[in-house]
């Protein structure tokens, strides 16, 4: 029975030799992820259960970095019960304030997960972990209690869909364009409860933060997971397992886009699949912008935007915010100079934190103001006030805007 | 169950239903304050205990905050009936208990303010205030198997007692 790479990590995962669409599993999973606002009510619901033990403690993560460095005292309050389960059962991948990083960000940086593995979360965006050849999804806060005392979950095998990538990405087109194209021509739903798995010469040429983004966003059209085979440029730590999709595995839809005829994206309030090309998008006067996040906060986007960056100074009008995603990103950034660029730039640039992407700190918009954001939702009241607009757009737009105090490209500075 | 009908738009996200800006707690009793305030700000002061929430395509897309059905099933809404629903809100209304309804036409029909009527185990949707009954999309056995338990947690308690 010919397999997608994904059919093939659940059946490896279910103790089966193969899995068809639809088929309900009972799978191991190689870890459990939570942050500070889902995994309050985790613990919750697995003090009920009744283990004395989690399953694994070294197969468990808990990352606080939705409100943290905390914001105030509740979300203090929720932090201190993830320390207090992570000590109390000795949960060895816990992330203190310091250590830390967005959660999607942070683990592929340390090879808690990689090309093989099925991973779990309790946030939406753990999809991110496709661009490594991994099988990951988000779930909620009572699957990962269940988990985290059983090291186990169902899932139904979902459908497969690919996405076939072709041409040369043009100058200033990022991973975050295909995404936001494709989710544009899907539609919010278009992959619901489905599998993308993305590939073709253009992903071939992608970067492994530029698949980290698409991954990151398969969410944002409804999938169960987007996933892309490993090849060089995928890690290999110990234990990866490099699966790859037969050549005559079965999708319900194969799409085809020429990359080389794709602008840089701009995904208008208030849905990711409100997308128009920056070309169309140049009226947009703004008042923040955003660059960091599990989508586009990683090294390459710091360094995408200290390119930009360089020589200018954001509009007299704009509230430039850089949040570098990890500890270690930060100090990178750091040492490679960039960040004299973007406080030359008048950027505020802030330790690690999900803080303004979810509305939660660190830039909150008020009544009818606008931000272009390189995050992932752009929401009613994603950012701030039900009123307030995001945009989303890719790094080095983001940049450019940031300058021209209006959406704009990297070209017209 | 019986109350009245609500209606929303397809896309209902989860930040709409509770705004991140609540997510600082996961006391059931504190988030209910806010149910669907992004979407409707007044909703939790016309809504009544048992009333039912209509939405469209793709209900509860967006984050995985369990703080969506929760909230939901907190404010007093007996269930949700949708054209379809994001798959994490669909598998954690299961997991904590919130009633789900998957029903197109259902969803179509029934307008704002009708009076609605539930028989979960027969999998039928009345509205009593047009006279139609509409069928529900079964469960699979397994999530039914869940729900039965009442909730994820229940059935796996067995297994640590």
């Amino acid at each position: 029975m010919p397999q997608t790479i994904t059919q093939k990590i659940l059946a490896a995962h279910a103790g089966k030799k193969s899995v068809e669409p639809g088929e309900l599993v009972q799978v191991k999973v190689d870890l459990v992820l939570g942050n500070d606002v889902t995994a309050p009510p985790a613990i919750k619901e697995f003090h009920k259960i009744g283990a004395k033990a989690v399953f694994d403690k070294n197969k468990i993560a808990l990352v606080p970095d939705h409100f943290t460095p905390n914001k105030d005292i509740k979300s203090a309050e929720q932090v201190k019960m993830m320390r207090e389960f992570a000590r109390k059962f000795g949960i060895v991948n816990y992330f203190e304030v310091g250590c830390m990083g967005v959660e999607h960000a942070l683990l592929p940086e340390l090879n808690l997960v990689k090309a093989g593995d099925l991973i779990i979360g309790a946030d939406s965006h753990t999809c991110t972990y496709g661009a490594l050849g991994a099988f990951s999804t988000g779930i909620g806060s009572t699957d990962m209690a269940a988990a985290m005392a059983t090291g186990e979950v169902w899932l139904k095998v979902p459908e497969q869909m690919k996405f076939v990538y072709k041409g040369k990405l043009p100058k200033w087109v990022e991973g975050k364009d295909l995404i936001l194209y494709t989710i544009g021509q899907i539609g919010v739903d278009g992959a619901l409860y489905k599998t993308m798995e993305f590939t073709g010469e253009a992903i071939k040429a992608l970067s492994m933060e530029g698949r980290l983004t698409m991954a990151n966003m398969a969410i944002e059209a409804g999938a169960k997971n987007g996933i892309f085979e490993p090849d060089h440029k995928t890690p290999k730590p110990p234990g990866a397992v490099f699966y790859h999709s037969d050549p005559d595995a079965v999708y319900i839809y194969v799409y085809e886009f020429d990359v080389s005829k794709i602008e840089p994206q701009v995904a208008f309030p208030h849905l990711p699949s409100n997308t128009k090309p920056v070309s169309q998008a140049k009226n947009v006067k703004i008042d923040q912008v955003v660059i960091g996040s599990c989508t586009n906060g990683r090294i390459e986007d710091m360094r995408v935007a200290a390119k930009v960056l360089k020589g200018h100074k954001a509009h007299k009008d704009v509230r430039l915010i850089i949040i570098p995603a990890t500890q270690k990103v930060y100090r990178q950034a750091m040492d490679e100079g960039l960040f004299k660029i973007f406080l030359d730039a008048n950027a505020a640039v802030s330790t690690p934190t999900c803080g303004p992407c979810l509305g939660g700190h660190m830039g909150i918009l008020a009544e009818g103001e606008r931000a272009v954001a390189t995050t992932n939702r752009n929401f009613i009241g994603r950012m701030g006030h039900p009123k307030s607009e995001v945009y989303l757009t890719n790094v080095a737009v983001a940049a450019a805007s940031a300058i021209l105090g209006r959406i704009g490209h990297p070209e017209e500075l | 169950m019986k109350g009245k009908a609500h209606k929303f738009g397809d896309n209902v996200d989860t930040d709409q239903i509770i705004p991140a800006r609540y997510l600082n707690t996961h006391d059931p009793e504190e988030l209910a304050k806010f149910c669907m305030e992004d979407a409707d700000p007044d909703f939790v002061n016309r809504m009544n205990p048992g009333d039912i929430i209509v939405g469209g395509e793709n209900f509860g897309c967006g984050s995985s905050r369990e703080h969506a059905p929760i909230a939901i099933k907190a404010a007093g809404i007996s269930a949700v009936i949708a054209k379809t629903f994001a798959r994490i809100f669909y598998r954690n209304a299961i997991n904590i208990g919130l009633p789900i309804l998957e029903s197109r036409t259902a969803a179509e029909e029934i307008k704002d303010g009708d009076e609605i009527e539930i028989d979960l185990a027969a999998g039928k949707i009345f509205n009593l205030t047009s006279g139609k009954t509409y069928p529900a999309q079964p469960f699979p056995e397994f999530m039914q198997g869940i729900i039965d338990a009442g909730g994820l947690i229940n059935q796996i308690k067995k297994k640590f007692q």
